[in-house]
């Protein structure tokens, strides 16, 4: 495990055993998460991306293997790992606000404090006129970008984004691809984000992790060597459009 | 809102369409038919009730029936008075009241707990749903005359059949509101390493509080008809012995006078969970 690895999966296996018989979702899968790097996982659907975040986060049992953090195996969640689902899965009942500080409140943090970093989150998501609306009256985006801003309030030092995006429309996709672009210049965390979206990945990420149907293996690993800082504007550039057209035949050869 | 039209969401045929409807059509009739509001609209309801309130006064009036067998309205009103004036309305009524509120409060706290408990652990659920069952099979009214053998014709058998009969309700949707917990927000808890009392206080609480809140509304209209069962099988106070009382002496209007003054504490008491579930249940509007 190289030095400045947070993150690591050693040859995890896992199958999800039920009434109807087993199903084996991912098979030996190792990967390393540098600190502070940006990393993108592709592969079709059902090929068990989902479950190798739950793995990742603590929140499900490898059947064989590991997870490190840093040193240490995890076996159950951390603070120090914020999670992203692909619905904002916010609290209809707590405001904007309330549900922004929620991770803060759970961790026992004085209320001087709570309030100084939740306002900060409102503005770093540019939520702060909406503090006070309750999730029912957000938009599919801005529901999305409370879950991004819960999930960094308490500065996990790595953050697993499960198709965040995923249900947005493909402007509003576009726009938040932006944004986080933005969050993670000014917070470096490190990032691994399971995405269906090629350019979306190569846009984001120093590195982009291919995965093979299920049960998923991860079959290619691709370094994104454009420079940073990066905007929307790279979407036409040849070289980036090179990089999407490899990622496109690792995925689907032939 | 006149004239506006709810078309289907899903264009797909789904269980309980109706079989002329072509599928994949949307339907434009509306849902429900809207009215346009006018002013009068409010007096519709009053005026029917004073129409009922009149004929039945002449009915009475004419010499058809007996008094004791159709008092006149302002006789019910004057006995009514005249037992509110020489206190005992407000003593039946604070027996019968007392009686209602401790079932309220011991059966919902104890459904609360028991449904929790069965929500949460298997072996729980396993081994008392059964009797559950089968206890919430036995109609309360069958077993009310055991109970006051049991716990006397005093207060205290009263309370427990109020606890009985508004219990099972509030289980079911005690478990219904737990079950019903997007398993992404226990994630999320178990993420943020919530302990069993935070992801109590914050997740599941709130969001059971919408099932609990409006199952409180039938629970307290429930107690009172269990407050009124025990009075009826033996008693010497309350509304539901007054009830009794009134029909041992052919004091019709007596029966009348308290039997509306039951439903007006059983009104209150739903007014006053549907303020709370307003109250409390503010993000939702
Ligand atoms: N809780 C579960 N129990 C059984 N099978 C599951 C469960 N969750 C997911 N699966 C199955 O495991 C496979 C991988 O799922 P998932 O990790 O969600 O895939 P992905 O996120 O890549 O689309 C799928 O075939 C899915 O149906
Ligand atoms: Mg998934």
């Amino acid at each position: 495990m190289p030095n400045d690895t947070i993150l690591a999966a050693e040859d995890i296996s896992h199958t999800y055993t039920g009434p109807g018989g087993d199903l084996p979702t991912l098979e030996s899968v190792t990967l390393e998460l540098s600190r502070e790097s940006f990393v993108c996982l592709v592969g079709p659907s059902g090929c068990g991306k989902s479950t190798l975040l739950r793995i990742l986060a603590g929140l499900l049992r490898p059947t064989t293997g590991q997870v490190r953090l840093e040193a240490q195996p995890i076996t159950q969640p951390q603070r120090r790992i914020g999670i992203v689902f692909q619905k904002a899965n916010l609290m209809p009942w707590r405001t904007v606000y309330s549900n922004l500080s929620l991770p803060l409140e759970l961790a026992r943090m004085p209320a001087s404090e709570q309030e100084e970093r939740t306002t900060a989150m409102l503005e770093l998501t540019g939520l702060t006129g909406f503090a006070d609306v309750y999730p029912a009256a957000l938009s599919g985006g801005m529901a999305q970008r409370v879950a991004i801003g819960r999930a960094l309030i308490h500065d996990p030092e790595v953050l697993l984004l499960d198709e965040p995006f995923g249900q947005l429309d493909a402007l509003t996709r576009e726009q938040m691809s932006g944004e986080l672009l933005r969050i993670w210049a000014r917070h470096r965390k490190t990032v691994l984000m399971v995405t269906h979206s090629i350019p979306e990945a190569v846009l984001l990420a120093d590195r982009v992790l291919v995965m093979s149907p299920r049960p998923g293996r991860i079959i290619c690993d691709l370094p994104v060597p454009l420079p940073r800082p990066r905007s929307l504007d790279l979407l036409h550039r040849p070289d980036f459009v090179a990089l999407t057209e490899r990622l496109r035949r690792s995925i689907h050869p032939a | 809102m006149d004239g506006k039209v709810f078309p289907h969401r899903h264009a797909e045929p789904r269980i309980g369409d109706r079989p002329g409807e072509a599928a994949g059509r949307p339907r434009l009739t509306p849902v429900f038919p809207r009215f346009r509001m006018v002013w009068w609209q409010f007096l519709l309801a009053p005026s029917l009730g004073a129409i009922i309130l009149v004929l039945w006064e002449i009915l009475a009036r004419s010499g058809v029936y007996a008094s004791f067998i159709l008092p006149a309205p302002t006789d019910v009103v004057e006995r009514w008075w005249s037992l509110a004036s020489d206190g005992s309305l407000m003593r039946h009524g604070a027996v019968t009241l007392r009686e209602v509120l401790s079932g309220l409060l011991i059966g919902l706290t104890a459904a609360f707990w028991l449904g929790y408990l069965i929500a949460k652990n298997r072996i729980a659920a396993y081994t008392l749903t059964p009797y559950l069952v089968a206890l919430q099979a036995i109609p309360i009214v069958a077993i009310a005359p055991l109970l006051i053998i049991w716990f006397g014709s005093g207060i205290a058998s009263k309370v427990i059949i109020c606890a009985l009969i508004v219990f099972f309700p509030a289980l079911v949707n005690t478990i219904i509101g737990m079950r019903n917990i997007a398993p992404e927000l226990r994630d999320l808890m178990h993420a943020l390493e919530a302990t069993p009392l935070q992801t109590f206080w914050h997740l599941e609480l709130p969001a059971a509080l919408p099932i609990l809140l409006g199952g409180l509304k039938v629970s307290a209209t429930l107690s009172v008809i269990g407050a009124v069962v025990g009075e009826f099988v033996s008693a010497s106070e309350g509304l539901g012995y007054l009830i009794n009382f009134g029909r041992g002496t052919y004091d019709t209007a007596l029966v009348i006078a308290a039997v509306y003054t039951l439903s007006t504490l059983a009104l209150t008491l739903y007014g006053l969970a549907s303020l709370l579930e307003y109250i409390l249940l503010d993000w939702q509007r």
